[in-house]
């Protein structure tokens, strides 16, 4: 093999080389220019983007003996990670400076995070999809605690790990499982095992299977595994909650794609229901819990929950069209969670969380320009037209139709209603309330340069959503 | 460019991105000139401007050919198979210009009366506007759903910014219900569109569709419409979002997105699903006719103006719907072709009259901030100009020959009795019940002693408020008088869609 096939593998390395550099310089920054790790992290991003890029597979290329894959797939859900990670780092700058946390520390974990996604996303054995989860996981629970003096974030960050370490472990169980069935961790070579041996199809992979499902839930945080999610959305600082919420879920994507349509894609028929059941139960128990909560980060976690309900519900169908609509709607609703999140840091200032509902009363009076955005956000969560989310619900309704379950569209789009009623208390809040805090909005001039183009990027992919759904199309076939 | 060739976006975007600029221009420039400042006069130039331009629906549209006119077609979403699809036949265009007669009058009805955010509060409406007329003119599935649905987003903002003291509740309630109805109107597309691979409405009315899938279809689409006209017993929205919605709120709403019901049955469900109509057409004139009757007798018991025009509304959209679902209980073309023109005669008519009466209860409350009937009387001392006004509104609410409420209702009580006596007997009802409740809200807010001191000191319509009444009154005695050119223009397009919904789809 030449060595030159290595070079697919490039942004990994690209990243992996460029943390190492800024761990080493952030030593030399003291805590006034902190600023400067900031300005080297987004320089990094924009090296492995550039190296991305660069590196555009054509077609599949599988390296490190199997366990490597690298395809538009990847190539697509790498590049928007990566960008989801630089947007996530430009709003968390201010706050964190306000609020004496900004640490280099951060952006370091947030790029370790990053690889651990990006080697998720290109994983083609079950051992890299767990050394790349781990990766994700522990710069995850570091981030959540990143504040040390607030109890909130130290127990969310307590729970998370927990939690995700059962998770792991149920996910490293049921992949031993497989591995006894089929003896292979390679996707391709799980695939054909049970292609060629019909016998293999049957209770103790199944058992491996449930276990799997159980870890791609709780990455997800889909229904009965979404514990959680609203916690640690809730407990960790603001900008940490928008790194969780945004990129990550990409990666989890990648997980369930990987491992449900390319390994086990055999089992279609047995993992189909379980997803069924998971997805249904998310969108309701998320659509639903949502209208209790006061918290917008409790809130908007719940509403996580719903829309992964429609991620899973189009990969249930099992059809290329499926995936991509899956793949469409979740890129659509990272769009929409990073531009929320966004809002929320715009809101908040030294010492103050904008985190209640309350505190978006009266924004239409405060900024009328962010008030729209955020309307624009919460209508595209939604679902309503023209913005993007709409298309994304359109897809994945489409797909479930096509399989002519009739009564799961049903159930989604009255799902859609309900949740309808939470995102309009958010307008209602900012137009119908009269302010109850009067303080100028802080920020700096690139934050909200990229905010209110996060915001209009809604409407606008909405006008012309053909040339994504294309593009998802494309790299899922 | 040919702007001919895109005479239909000129109406859409025009007023979209008149409220575009508006949101830009601001408050800033609220006050200032004698003139009300920048941003009301930009919305009234914008609002006056799409209805000139849409004069030419009128003078440049063929009476004779069912044939859709005024045609754009691009792709718009190519992966999907999705086209910006525009056109109007006889039955759109005069909706179209029912909304941009409306809208500008609506503009000029809040010049002064809006203080809170007037910018936005035009914007709300020229917005609306554009998305009403894309609602109107889409021929694409698809994009007729964009509009349908975007367009709740300014009618939420309007209740809920400038509504009266329970307004969040009616928005959300507003919102919900009609969203509620809506998407399950987008599963169907949905499912036709996995159908025939293409969200093109002809290409919906050509294809065979099982009875099954038509009795599902429909019911689909009936939640949407129903809702929105709306019918009995999903109306109970209606009367909430009237009484807290601004003046301009209840005038568009009344007179524009009540009709986009109606007009959803005649272009997707009696077309779409004839089959599945027919099934229904029983349960649908049971539903019209409680509407007439019951919802009438509720009119007559309310205390509150908006609410008992609002009630009014929901009683006279009845003979709309009563109108459209009497074809298959006639023998023969003409009595159909009656009942659904005069459905649509009274769509328009309503519109106007509906529309005059909230500016009427609108010029009242501005003066004494009350809509109780209790709390007026004798209105006709101290305002007589105003009292001539609403009387003629009454009366043609109540139906009086002469005016446009005649028009519409004899024509659907005449083909109802081509159908069955007790049809007739019970739509006819309404002439009674209509003229009770109206003319005894009209004897205790006009007539009689002046009531109390508010009442004593009330000043007569201004200039703006007798233009925009004025303007209404007569055209609500032309349409009575001379009703021809409206019948002319819609009535080869219904033939059309009688014998199109003649034929079985099975």
């Amino acid at each position: 093999m030449n060595w030159m096939t290595y070079i697919a593998a490039l942004p990994e390395m690209t990243i992996l080389a460029l943390i190492c550099v800024v761990l080493v310089a952030d030593l030399f920054v003291d805590d006034e220019h902190r600023v400067v790790t900031f300005w080297m992290s987004m320089a990094a991003l924009g090296i492995t983007l550039w190296s991305l890029l660069a590196t555009a597979p054509d077609a599949r290329i599988v390296i490190f003996s199997g366990s490597y894959v690298s395809d538009p797939l990847s190539q697509v859900l790498k590049i928007a990670a990566t960008g989801f990670v630089a947007i996530s780092f430009l709003y968390a700058r201010d706050y964190l400076r306000a609020n004496d946390i900004h640490k280099g520390e951060y952006y370091v974990l947030g790029m370790i995070g990053l690889l651990g996604m990006m080697i998720m996303i290109s994983a083609n054995s079950m051992l890299t999809m767990y050394l790349g989860m781990e990766t994700l996981a522990l710069s995850q629970y570091t981030l959540v605690a990143i504040d040390r003096n607030n109890v909130t974030s130290a127990e969310s960050a307590m729970k998370y790990f927990v939690l995700g370490a059962i998770a792991s472990g149920a996910l490293l169980y049921g992949i031993s499982w497989i591995y006894g069935v089929t003896g292979s961790l390679e996707f391709d070579r799980i695939a054909a095992a049970i292609a060629l041996d019909p016998q293999l199809n049957s209770l103790p992979l199944w058992f491996g299977l449930a276990f799997v499902i159980v870890g791609i839930g709780f990455k997800f945080g889909a229904v009965p595994f979404h514990m959680w999610l609203p916690d640690v959305y809730h407990g960790a600082r603001t900008p940490v909650t928008l790194y969780i919420a945004s990129a990550p879920k990409l990666a989890a994507l990648a997980l369930t794609l990987r491992i449900l349509v390319d390994a086990l894609g055999g089992l279609h028929d047995v993992w189909a229901d379980m997803i069924m059941v998971i997805a249904v139960l998310s969108l309701l128990v998320g659509n639903i819990v949502a209208i209790a909560q006061t918290n917008i980060k409790r809130m908007l976690a719940y509403s996580t929950i719903a829309h992964v309900g429609f991620i899973l519900l189009a990969i249930f169908c099992g059809t290329d069209e499926g995936n991509a609509a899956a793949l469409f709607y979740t890129l659509t609703y990272v769009v929409a969670a990073a531009g929320s999140f966004g809002i929320i840091i715009l809101l908040s200032r030294r010492g103050y969380e904008a985190e209640n509902l309350a505190d978006f009363k009266g924004l239409n009076a405060r900024s009328p320009w962010f008030a729209l955005m955020m309307m624009f956000l919460m209508l595209s969560l939604t679902g309503i037209p023209p913005f993007i989310g709409f298309f994304g619900k359109l897809n994945v309704i489409g797909v479930v139709l096509d399989g002519n379950y009739v009564g799961l569209a049903v159930l989604m789009v009255v799902a859609s209603v309900i949740g309808a009623y939470y995102y309009l208390r958010v307008i209602w809040y900012m137009y119908f309330e009269e302010a109850e805090d009067q303080a100028v909005l802080q920020s700096s001039a690139d934050t909200r340069l990229v905010l209110s183009l996060n915001g209009v990027a809604v409407l606008a992919l909405g006008i012309m959503p053909g040339w994504l759904w294309v593009l998802c199309l494309q790299v899922i076939g | 460019m040919d702007f001919s060739q895109h005479f239909l976006s000129i109406l859409i975007w025009l007023p979209v991105f008149g409220g575009i600029a508006l949101l830009a221009i601001g408050d800033r420039h609220a006050e200032g000139s004698g003139w009300g400042g920048t941003m009301r006069v930009t919305a009234l130039i914008v609002s006056a401007l799409t209805f000139l331009i849409s004069l030419k629906l009128y003078a440049g549209f063929r009476n004779s050919i069912a044939v859709m006119q005024f045609v754009e077609r691009v792709e718009w979403i190519p992966s999907l198979n999705v086209f910006y699809y525009l056109g109007v036949d006889g039955i759109s265009a005069p909706l179209i210009l029912l909304t941009t007669f409306i809208t500008p009058l609506v503009v000029i009805a809040a010049w002064d009366t809006i203080k809170v955010r007037p910018a936005q509060y035009f914007a709300a409406f020229l917005i609306l506007e554009g998305l009403m007329i894309g609602v109107f003119s889409a021929l694409d599935g698809l994009l007729f759903y964009v509009f349908w649905e975007a367009m709740l987003v300014p009618m939420f903002l309007i209740i809920g910014v400038w509504g009266g003291a329970r307004r969040v509740y009616a928005t959300l309630k507003f919102f919900l219900y009609t969203f509620l109805g809506s998407v399950l109107m987008l599963v169907a597309f949905i499912y036709l569109y996995r159908l025939t691979g293409s969200f093109d409405l002809f290409v919906f009315m050509e294809v065979p569709i099982g009875m099954t899938a038509q009795k599902l279809i429909f019911i689909a689409f009936l939640l949407a419409f129903a809702v929105k006209v709306p019918m009995w017993p999903v109306h109970t929205w209606l009367p909430d979002a009237h009484v807290e919605a601004p003046t301009g709120g209840s005038v568009i709403l009344a007179a524009i997105m009540l009709k986009m019901g109606g007009y959803g049955f005649l272009r997707l469900s009696l077309p779409i699903v004839p089959d599945g109509s027919a099934y229904f057409s029983g349960m649908m004139i049971a539903l019209s006719l409680i509407a007439i009757v019951y919802i009438s007798f509720v009119a007559l018991m309310q205390q509150d103006m908006k609410k008992l025009i609002a009630y009014s509304s929901i009683a006279h959209m009845g003979f709309v719907t009563l109108g459209f679902f009497l074809f298959w209980w006639i023998q023969g073309d003409s009595g159909a072709v009656l009942g659904m023109s005069g459905g649509m005669v009274q769509m328009i008519s309503h519109g106007l009259i509906s529309g005059a009466l909230f500016l009427c209860v609108g010029v009242l409350y501005d003066r004494v901030h009350s809509r109780q009937i209790a709390d007026y009387g004798g209105v006709a001392n101290t305002m007589p100009v105003f009292a001539a006004f609403m009387v003629l509104f009454a009366m043609a609410n109540a139906g009086l020959p002469g005016t446009s409420g005649f028009v519409g209702e004899f024509m659907v009580i005449i083909a109802s009795f081509k159908a069955n006596f007790w049809f007739a007997f019970l739509a006819a009802t309404i002439l009674v019940l209509g003229a009770a409740y109206t003319l005894w809200m009209i004897k205790r807010v006009i007539y009689g002693d002046v009531a109390n001191e508010k009442v004593s000191v009330l000043k007569d319509l201004n200039r703006r408020e007798f233009i925009v009444l004025g303007v209404l009154a007569v055209s609500v005695l032309l349409i009575g008088l001379w009703p021809a050119p409206l019948v002319d223009m819609m009535n080869a397009t219904i033939e059309h869609l009688i014998e199109r919904i003649g034929h079985s789809k099975l």
